[in-house]
């Protein structure tokens, strides 16, 4: 089967699956009984002003009326207003993705860098000390909630230590944020050379995404750790082993690259998780990305930013989902068979 | 593989199911130790009015953010209210909403799963669609948008996080079926004109139970986890209630300056509860296996 062919069905397998989250996301927006109209009057509306309003939002309408309508807005960028900060929620959203953005990345990368070692040490030096050892933390690291980690973290490195800054925010008060290119600040930093908003901008990104990273890291492990261990009782590693390779060359070059691609396509997975936990953990560090503003504007009694958030991160996992599929499909023709 | 089919059928014939299910339970101390944790937490839920060392919903004002001593042998907050008490107090919530939800999510999602693995056809095919649909949101934040919008109280949260796991039971379930209906007792099972529910309900879920329950073990943690989520961001369980969740919410704002004995504890009360759920999970898992069955 072609490559192209691959992309045409993945991509057209979609089509049920978004109209299926497109009526949820409508669902949560609407027809559930936090009633729109009631909220947007206001508490002290009278029963005439609240009809009113109903009418103008169009929610006399009958329902696939209001779907379609919906569907309409949503495909238009359209994702109402918010009544906080009183801007389209889209503008406030795309204002808020590329710190949200920065942190999943630097989480995932984080993750990877710890996880996937941990793993091939575990299976390594099965049954020793080290693999106990990663074994009751890949038990712990999934039991501990996230924000409870992060709390620890700021109390352990911010007030004892004192090495980490204050949590709030992307930076040092005093510093300005650098010229805006992608959005993620130590990018940014770096390109335009300002060493001062570098050091700043990475040491606020440390915490969160560490605390983001503990609690993804423990499947990957497991993941790396039950694949290599498999790998290393196949024939090829035998025998390279039998040649008298070197220890690091087996391990890292025979074994490892197989070892990793379960892992590797359970990257989307992990993107829902971190996507998950993004909510929480920007809320502990007053990261100013999707997630906080979406739970700041509820407290504030202003449901809209959440539902526009849910759907938003459904899609973002969607297409994260997509591009692992294709991205692994490019790298291992069998896939396309099956 | 002669061997092993005749050591299996061996241990079949001269030991009974529970003989064999109390030898290997008793091989492994870890599943074990985790059973009893389960039991004693449960016995601490149901006696937590009884056993609590102070009234948890108490103010003392002369004694507000005191550190961990005697008299509060996990200190008290802001408030000067019993931080051990409220702990204890808690559990009942902390235990109750996941179990209740897990059961519900059981119920609906094996008996839609067994339907539509039976079954087939176009039902199965919709329904497999609106699974793909929900499957799509991370669960903590579908359950974020559903409690947004439906509130708060204990029913809805327990109703959300049902909602967020019957995809999963469903999924199984249906995959489960599919397998166990082609099996040679199915076809005998039909040949002697048993009707369909029967076939399905008395013949095939029973094979199914195993791997149902492993799940949904597993999945109380993670229905903990959800719960204690939402109400740190102010979705879940409502101040004065106590949460361990909440209380860890609570205790937030008082982390960052010295104050740590707030938060540690509730969150330890989290991180230990679902370790025990884990932990049985996995033990059950050992247990139920057919493969380790009999050795």
């Amino acid at each position: 089967m072609s490559f192209l062919f691959f992309v045409v069905r993945r991509v057209a397998l979609l089509v049920p699956t978004l109209f299926g989250v497109s009526v949820i996301g409508f669902l949560l927006a609407y027809l559930l009984p936090g009633n729109p109209a009631l909220v947007k009057a206001g508490p002290l509306a009278t029963p005439q002003y609240v009809a009113e309003m109903k009418h103008k939002m169009g929610l006399d309408q009958p329902v696939h009326v209001q779907y379609t309508r919906y569907l309409t807005g949503l495909l238009h960028g359209d994702l109402g207003e918010s009544s906080s900060t009183g801007r389209p929620v889209l503008t406030d959203f795309m204002q808020r993705l590329p710190a949200t953005l920065e942190l999943t990345v630097a989480s995932l990368v984080l993750a990877l860098l710890l996880g996937v070692p941990m793993g091939v040490l575990c299976a390594v030096h099965r049954d020793t000390v080290i693999d106990h050892f990663g074994r009751v933390f890949s038990v712990a690291g999934v039991a501990m909630p996230s924000f409870w980690t992060g709390l620890i973290l700021i109390y352990v490195f911010f007030y004892l230590f004192g090495i980490a800054p204050a949590p709030l925010g992307r930076l040092d008060p005093g510093i300005s944020p650098p010229v805006p290119i992608t959005g993620l600040y130590t990018v940014d930093a770096l390109v335009s050379g300002n060493w001062h908003a570098f050091q700043s901008s990475l040491a606020h990104l440390a915490l969160p995404s560490l605390t983001l990273a503990i609690s993804v890291m423990a499947p990957l492990a497991r993941m790396v750790r039950a694949g290599m261990l498999e790998i290393l009782e196949t024939d090829y590693v035998k025998t390279a082993w039998a040649f008298g390779l070197p220890r690091r060359l087996v391990i890292y070059g025979d074994a490892l690259g197989n070892a990793i691609i379960p892992a590797v396509t359970a990257l989307g997975v992990v993107f829902g998780f971190l996507m998950a936990g993004n909510a929480v953990v920007e809320s502990v560090f007053g990261w100013p990305g999707i997630g906080n503003y979406a739970v700041k504007s509820l407290t504030m009694k202003d449901s809209g930013p959440i539902q526009s958030y849910v759907l938003l991160v459904a899609l973002m996992c969607i297409l994260v989902n997509l591009l692992v599929d294709l991205a692994y499909s490019l790298a291992d023709p069998r896939i396309r068979i099956g | 593989m002669t061997t092993e089919i005749g050591r299996a059928t061996y241990a079949a014939d001269t030991e009974t199911v529970y003989a064999s299910f109390r030898r290997r339970l008793l091989r492994n101390k870890l599943s074990l130790a985790a059973f009893c944790a389960i039991g004693l937490l449960v016995v601490i839920a149901i006696l937590a009015p009884l056993i609590v060392p102070l009234d948890p919903n108490e103010p003392d004002a002369n004694a507000v953010l005191e550190r961990p001593s005697w008299a509060h042998m996990l200190g008290t907050d802001d408030f000067g209210r019993d931080e051990l008490s409220r702990i204890i107090i808690a559990s009942r919530t902390d235990l109750l909403v996941p179990f209740v939800s897990t059961l519900l999510a059981l119920a609906i999602g094996s008996l839609i799963g067994a339907i539509c693995g039976f079954r087939g056809g176009w039902l199965d095919q919709i329904v497999m669609r609106m699974v793909d649909a929900v499957m799509a949101f991370p669960a903590f934040v579908l359950a974020m948008g559903l409690t947004a919008a439906i509130g708060s109280s204990i029913t809805n949260l327990v109703l959300v996080i049902a909602v967020t796991q019957i995809p999963a039971y469903l999924r199984q379930l249906r995959a489960e079926m599919l397998r166990e209906r082609e099996m040679e007792y199915a076809h005998a099972a039909r040949t002697i004109g048993n009707p369909t529910w029967r076939i399905v309900f008395i013949h095939l879920f029973p094979n199914c139970f195993p791997t149902l329950i492993v799940q949904a073990t597993l999945a109380m943690g993670f229905a903990l986890l959800t719960l204690a989520g939402l109400s740190y961001i102010g979705l879940g369980i409502q101040p004065p209630d106590s949460e361990w969740g909440e209380m860890i919410s609570e205790g937030a704002s008082l982390m960052v300056t010295g104050y740590w004995w707030l938060s540690l504890f509730p969150g330890i009360a989290i991180l230990m509860t679902v370790l025990i759920f884990n932990l049985v999970g996995d033990g059950l898992r050992d247990l139920l296996d057919p493969r380790t069955r009999g050795r």
